[in-house]
């Protein structure tokens, strides 16, 4: 598809996809805005595991070196009484700028390492946060988090469900921004690489490609992408605290890449959206099935578990490009259908 | 190709649009008399946000059960000016994070009249602001941090335990008195929990009042770094600004050590029934034997007492018997004190009215001391009494104190009497 095309398509889809938050009530854009959230997140896993094949457990610590690198920025800019767009922007740099640091540390060791090494140096990382944060809980306040002063919803938002449009119009921005320039680095000559080193290192060196360089850069721009994300979510709690980046919701990001169709940016997308749709859509249905309260409670949250496991051994097993695989394979075959010779479907 | 792929775009574009569109409920509850949210002709819908799993699970989890059972025992005799009162509790597992999101659910989804009583301090600061901005009366809340009362900048937030400074104070105070030449030291959760604590003690026993302050955090089960630096330090005295489980676990990793100092600890993890039922068990009696608490509320052990007589009936009745504790008093009369602002609230209540028959002293609660509300004070119970345990018995002893301006004063008022279980009615 061209270029021009694909940024018309973006462009409409973003327009729904605001406009959509005009008509959605108040929880709802919240949910939005989380699904933006976890999409700038789950966008950049997708990048690095699907295409250039490292991969991580711990996009949550680097999501939470987001959040707290935007809490540090926002309120030192709070406390210098700085408000406006200014308030808004700049933490959300800084968070992305924080983040690829850290990013570029961990990847410089990534490079080194493969498959379960590195998702195990990735895993340590996910497992010290709390310990980080409640041996130097002067800096990070412990378990409770810091709190954020963030920008306020402009005034003519103001009323009922107000924020919460204004939060789902500054993640839905994030998000769009991050996908826009992961897809033109993952359709470019940089995503060729990615794909070679993925495919077979010693071919991709032999080729002339700069293995480790490309695998720091990757881990890098992932991580950054994490680090929008986490400071999305910084934003619309007004906290950033350990137990909003447990080793549960790191695993949950790679479950959504994975259910979703990994290596796709559209998958990232049907990934986050499961994230959060389906352990709401649980909870209304276990409230309507009108069980006892002592069966309701022992479901609630632990059914969403048990039911993304499922979700996840059958998507192995009958799907294993995900979703987005299916969406794909469903697509081909109305195609080709009236044509005599099928059309090869891509592994 | 390109016309196809557009119209696939087209078509995955519809489609979300569509299940976004699918996924949100109407929601609205509209249609009410005055369109108050969650207030309808026979049923007013409140929420809360407890921890029924995680660190602090055990022993808090029973406060929401038995706040449900006095709301149970209300709607069997009529409910309030009409009213049953429907209560929503939702876990958060002491985790902010979590809070965030039951919160919202509970406000945007929901649609809840009023929250009620969410328990603990980091955890309901981490909403504070949500609910105020949205303007949600935030009453009771289950924690001692002076953070809930500040009716400037927060109007629809009101406290309920006594302030840990307060109780802080109060058992500095007594530990002076009785033992002026002891060594001070204390062991506290590391958050505001702990930090408040340590402002109030100090504030009585002078800045270097405390020869050695140790904190714990929730993520990590293991104290006894922080129990042997308080053995090294020759504590007499150790105050505890920890929840039960940590009371807990701070009591027997001591008695591991060889180290039994006194201990003192705040109402919010110092409860008998709590410490021996969920954690020390038979070695309870002996672990605590003359264990120094705080409470406002009336104990079990309390000799006839109408208030205890009332809530054990009720636990019979409707939170499946069994004798009283701690816990389920807290919860009970937390109840208790909605509906008698609900009942203060008029016919027709709405957000501004609840939180005005508050403010006018219409709530009295079942306390020792003295509940502070006014229109500029949001303070809960303003102060404690203690109690000890002697042979598996913890009942209280001397008077209640109430901290004022800096200064600890006996309340000699005496305990709000019992009318009727249900405000309200005759």
């Amino acid at each position: 598809m061209s270029s021009r095309t694909t940024l018309i398509v973006g462009l409409v889809g973003l327009v729904a996809v605001i406009g959509l938050t005009f008509v959605l009530d108040p929880y709802r854009n919240y949910q939005l805005a989380t699904i933006a959230a976890y999409l700038c997140v789950v966008a950049g896993l997708t990048m690095l595991t699907g295409v250039n094949g490292q991969l991580s457990l711990g996009h949550a610590a680097l999501a939470a070196c987001g959040a707290y690198c935007y809490a540090f920025t926002a309120n030192g800019l709070a406390e210098q009484e700085v408000t406006g767009p200014v308030l808004l922007i700049l933490p959300i740099l800084a968070a992305v700028a924080g983040a690829a640091v850290l990013g570029l540390i961990v990847g410089l060791a990534a490079a080194r390492l493969h498959g379960p090494y590195l998702a195990g140096v990735t895993l340590a990382l996910v497992l010290a946060l709390p310990a980080i944060t409640s041996r130097f809980s002067d800096v990070f306040n412990g378990d409770q988090g810091l709190y954020i002063s963030v920008e306020r919803r402009p005034e003519f938002l103001a009323g009922r469900g107000g924020t919460e449009m204004f939060q789902a119009w500054v993640a839905i921005a994030c998000a769009a921004l991050v996908v826009i320039l992961l897809r033109n680095l993952m359709k470019g000559n940089f995503g060729r690489q990615m794909r070679a080193v993925r495919d077979n290192e010693v071919a991709a060196a032999i080729a002339g490609v700069n293995v480790a360089r490309t695998k720091v850069i990757a881990f890098t721009v992932s991580s950054a992408a994490a680090g929008a994300g986490g400071a999305v979510l910084a934003f619309m709690t007004q906290s950033a605290s350990p137990g909003a980046f447990s080793l549960v919701f790191s695993l949950f990001l790679l479950m959504a890449a994975v259910i979703g169709g990994i290596g796709t940016l559209y998958g990232a997308l049907w990934g986050s959206i499961l994230l959060v749709v389906l352990p709401d859509a649980i909870g209304s249905l276990t409230k309507s099935l009108s069980l006892s309260p002592e069966v309701a409670q022992r479901l609630d949250g632990n059914l969403a578990v048990g039911l993304f496991g499922a979700i996840m051994v059958l998507v192995v097993i009958v799907a294993p490009l995900g979703i987005q695989g299916l969406l794909r394979k469903g697509r081909l075959k109305m195609q080709s259908r009236g044509t005599p010779q099928s059309v090869p479907v891509p592994k | 190709m390109t016309l196809k792929r557009n119209r696939a775009f087209a078509v995955v574009g519809a489609a979300s649009v569509l299940a976004l569109a699918a996924c949100s409920s109407p929601g609205g509850g509209g249609g009410d008399a005055q369109d108050v949210p969650g207030v309808t002709e026979d049923k007013i819908v409140i929420g809360t946000h407890q921890p029924l799993t995680g660190p602090a699970a055990a022993g808090f989890s029973s406060i929401s059960a038995a706040t449900s059972a006095y709301f149970d025992y209300i709607n069997d005799n009529g409910g309030i000016n009409g009213r049953e009162i429907e209560f929503i509790v939702k876990d958060d597992g002491y985790n902010p994070a979590n809070t965030q999101t039951v919160v919202r659910d509970l406000v945007l989804q929901e649609e809840v009249f009023a929250i009620l009583g969410g328990l603990g301090t980091p955890t309901h600061s981490a909403v504070i602001d949500f609910l105020n901005e949205n303007e949600v009366p935030d009453l009771f809340v289950s924690g001692g941090s002076p953070m809930w009362d500040q009716p400037e900048k927060y109007p629809w937030t009101f406290g309920y335990n006594s302030e840990y400074i307060a109780e802080a104070a109060i058992l500095a105070h007594y530990a002076q008195t009785e033992m002026p030449d002891g060594t001070y030291c204390m062991f506290g959760q590391d958050d505001d929990f702990g930090d408040d604590f340590e402002k109030g003690a100090l504030e009585i026993l002078g800045a270097d009042g405390l020869a050695a302050s140790e904190r714990y955090s929730v993520a990590n089960q293991d104290v006894t770094a922080q129990i042997s630096a308080l053995k090294a330090a020759n504590c007499d005295v150790v105050f505890l600004a920890s929840i039960n489980g940590f009371t807990a676990l701070a009591v027997g990793t001591a008695a591991q050590l060889g180290f039994f100092p006194q201990w003192m600890a705040t109402s919010a993890g110092g409860d008998y029934g709590t410490l021996e039922k969920d954690y020390l068990q038979e070695n309870a009696p002996l672990l605590l034997e003359n264990f120094i608490s705080t409470f406002y509320l009336s104990l079990e052990t309390n000799q006839d007492d109408p208030w205890i007589e009332h809530f054990q009936m009720v636990q019979d009745e409707y939170n499946g018997g069994g004798e009283i504790g701690g816990n389920d008093i807290f919860g009970m009369n937390m109840a208790y004190m909605f509906a008698e602002a609900l009942a203060a609230a008029g016919d027709n209540p709405t957000r501004e009215s609840i939180v005005e028959a508050i403010e006018s002293g219409a709530v009295k609660g079942s306390g020792l001391v003295p509940l502070g509300y006014s229109p500029e004070d949001h303070t809960g119970n303003t102060g404690v009494q203690l109690s000890q345990v002697k042979s598996g018995v913890q009942a209280y002893f001397g008077a209640p104190y109430v901290y004022e301006n800096g200064e600890v004063t006996e309340y000699t008022g005496g305990q709000v009497p019992f009318e009727n279980g249900i405000p309200g009615s005759n």
